[in-house]
């Protein structure tokens, strides 16, 4: 499997890694994952597959059952306070104090990480999320997209050297959104490693370097974006046909095309990253051929479509 | 040691105390005095002298006691309990602190808001009463070594409780009959002789006549005793605190 490969430079270092809750059920099936430093790692997997068990094991927040984990060189149990204090977390849910102001959680997470008081560093950060106007504020009052600002500020104040984000963007807007990219990408400019989780794929292929396949526990491939977005980033296009095909049409073969519907729907399979989807020569094509279709829809397959897909032409 | 953690987990504990100023310090320093004004002056003007001191002046160490106690048990429960019951128990447990260090910052605000309290009922007790304290030393060292040793008991407490009725149910099915059971309103000696016994049983006996001892050099039990079993308590406490951080009992999955 691609993931066994150990990365010379790795920063964050995962071996043999199981989890098996109180429940009985194993979340975790011997992951094996490298890191590299300063990269921007996107871990995709559909709901349940075992990605906020990780990012909790590698925190710190949970226990593992089996196997090991590095950061930067220490071992997250045995040299748990030189692993931790390398590492800032954005966890999923919205667990945030009610009372307390942005400005004193800032400063009691920097504090709790060990690190002087550094009014000068907290500005900048709260500056970048936009949160400086709110600072006084009680975190109850805030919206959520704040709050999440606030726990992104929270998980920053500590100067981590790699950050978790746990599906940073569910439920933020699309400025929000972009704004956060923007972020990440500096914070990777300043040398920070980034490991994050989102269900969505254009997020992944805005941001990533590298992109983790995770379902049921188990890590299915781990790619560069480029070669990997090639074979997510699959898209259909459905002809309804005037009049039913009987087979498909002489000269086109060669093209990736299927009938169904007893002939009434006529498919096509492109790839959004090529140069050219093909799709003007083949309606071009059909028109030559007479054939006639009273309506088209063009779908993108969804990623826990494609997780499927993976996981079969995988197994 | 990182100290830049305790300090951060102290001060937000102290915070959340002054944030809640009128809960946490005005009402047990009004109910205290509500006591003076019942059992000390009330019904104290009929009860004659304890062991050669007023009513009303006997009954101010087990008063103060009484309620270093329950503040320090339901701060240090409820400082740990929130964090887990909102979530943001998972910035605790990713962070580079070990468990003494968690330890020292929350209990430390928690005793430091009931030796605060306790300070506080003891002045608000002058306006009623006036007493003399004969081992001012002493009296501190049992107020701190009290208010240590229930806020970790209170630690505990909230490390265990997963909802809010266990939180409640131990201060309030056990501590509070020891605390009344403990001698705080009376001398053992005025029991029959084999309650007198089974009293003994009773930590808070200890407490708070050691405590009484301290202000006016007389009290059911040596003092010596006293000071052994509040540490003894701690100790046990202490223990529990260890294995529940060694073995990440109900707070890692
Ligand atoms: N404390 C727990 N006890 C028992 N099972 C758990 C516990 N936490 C998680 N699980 C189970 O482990 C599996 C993986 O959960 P996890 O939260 O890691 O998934 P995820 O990939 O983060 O999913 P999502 O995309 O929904 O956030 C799920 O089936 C979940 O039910
Ligand atoms: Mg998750």
């Amino acid at each position: 499997m691609t993931s066994s490969e150990s990365i010379a430079d790795a920063i964050v270092s995962v071996r043999g890694l199981s989890k098996t809750y109180k429940s009985g059920f194993q979340a975790l099936k011997r992951v094996d994952l490298d890191i590299r430093r300063g990269e921007i790692f996107a871990l995709l997997g559909p709901n349940g597959a075992g990605k906020t068990t990780l990012i909790s094991i590698i925190c710190g927040i949970v226990n593992g059952s089996e196997g090991s984990v590095t950061v930067d060189g220490h071992d997250i149990v045995r040299d748990y306070r030189a692993a931790r204090g390398l590492i800032g977390l954005v966890p999923q849910e919205l667990s945030t104090d009610a009372f307390e102001s942005v400005w004193a959680t800032v400063k009691f997470s920097r504090g709790l990480f060990g690190k002087a008081p550094n009014p000068v560093y907290l500005e900048r950060i709260l500056r970048e999320l936009s949160l400086w106007e709110k600072r006084d504020a009680k975190i109850m009052t805030l919206s959520g997209g704040m709050k999440r600002r606030v726990l992104i500020a929270k998980a920053l104040a500590h100067e981590p050297r790699v950050l978790f984000l746990d599906e940073p963007t569910a439920g933020v807007d699309v400025e929000l959104r972009h704004d956060m990219w923007q972020m990440v990408h500096r914070l990777r400019k300043s040398g920070v490693t980034i490991i994050l989780t989102t269900h969505y794929i254009e997020e992944a292929e805005e941001m990533a370097d590298r992109i983790g396949v995770i379902t049921s526990g188990e890590l299915m491939l781990v790619e560069e974006k480029h070669s990997l977005m090639r074979k997510l980033g699959k898209k259909q296009l459905s002809l309804q046909l005037q009049a039913p095909l009987s087979a498909i049409p002489p000269g086109l073969e060669s093209w990736p095309l299927e009938l169904s519907d007893n002939g009434q729907t006529l498919t096509y399979t492109f790839d959004t990253q090529g140069e050219d989807t093909g799709i003007a020569e083949l309606l071009r094509k059909l028109g030559e051929l007479g054939v006639d279709f009273k309506d088209l829809r063009s779908s993108e397959s969804s990623l826990e479509e494609i997780f499927v897909s993976i996981v079969r032409g995988r197994a | 040691m990182n100290i830049h953690a305790i300090r951060a987990i102290y001060r937000f504990e102290m915070a959340r105390t002054f944030r809640t100023l009128m809960q946490s310090i005005a009402s047990p320093v009004l109910s205290t005095s509500l006591y003076f004004v019942v059992f000390g002056a009330a019904i104290g003007s009929r009860m004659g002298n304890v062991g050669g001191v007023s009513y009303g002046a006997f009954i101010i160490p087990g008063l103060i006691m009484l309620s270093l106690l329950n503040e320090s048990i339901s701060n240090a429960a409820f400082g740990i309990y929130m964090p887990k019951w909102a979530g943001t128990i998972y910035e605790l447990l990713s962070a580079p602190v070990s468990y003494v260090e968690v330890v020292i910052g929350y209990v430390g605000a928690a005793a430091t808001k009931s030796v605060i309290l306790g300070l506080l009922i003891l002045g608000t007790s002058r306006l009623f009463v006036s007493y003399e304290i004969m081992h001012p030393f002493w009296m501190v060292g049992f107020l701190l070594l009290t208010a240590i040793t229930f806020s970790l008991f209170g630690f505990i407490i909230g490390l265990w409780a997963d909802d809010f009725q266990k939180l409640q149910v131990v201060p309030l099915m056990v501590i509070t009959p020891l605390t009344f059971l403990g001698g705080s309103f009376y001398s053992i000696s005025m029991l029959p002789p084999v309650w007198q016994k089974i009293t003994l049983f009773n930590p808070v006996v200890y407490l708070v006549n050691g405590f009484r001892w301290s202000f006016y050099g007389k009290a059911d039990v040596n003092v010596v005793v006293s000071a052994g079993a509040t540490v003894g308590f701690l100790l046990i406490c202490l223990g529990i605190v260890w294995w529940i951080f060694r073995t990440g009992w109900k707070l890692k999955a």
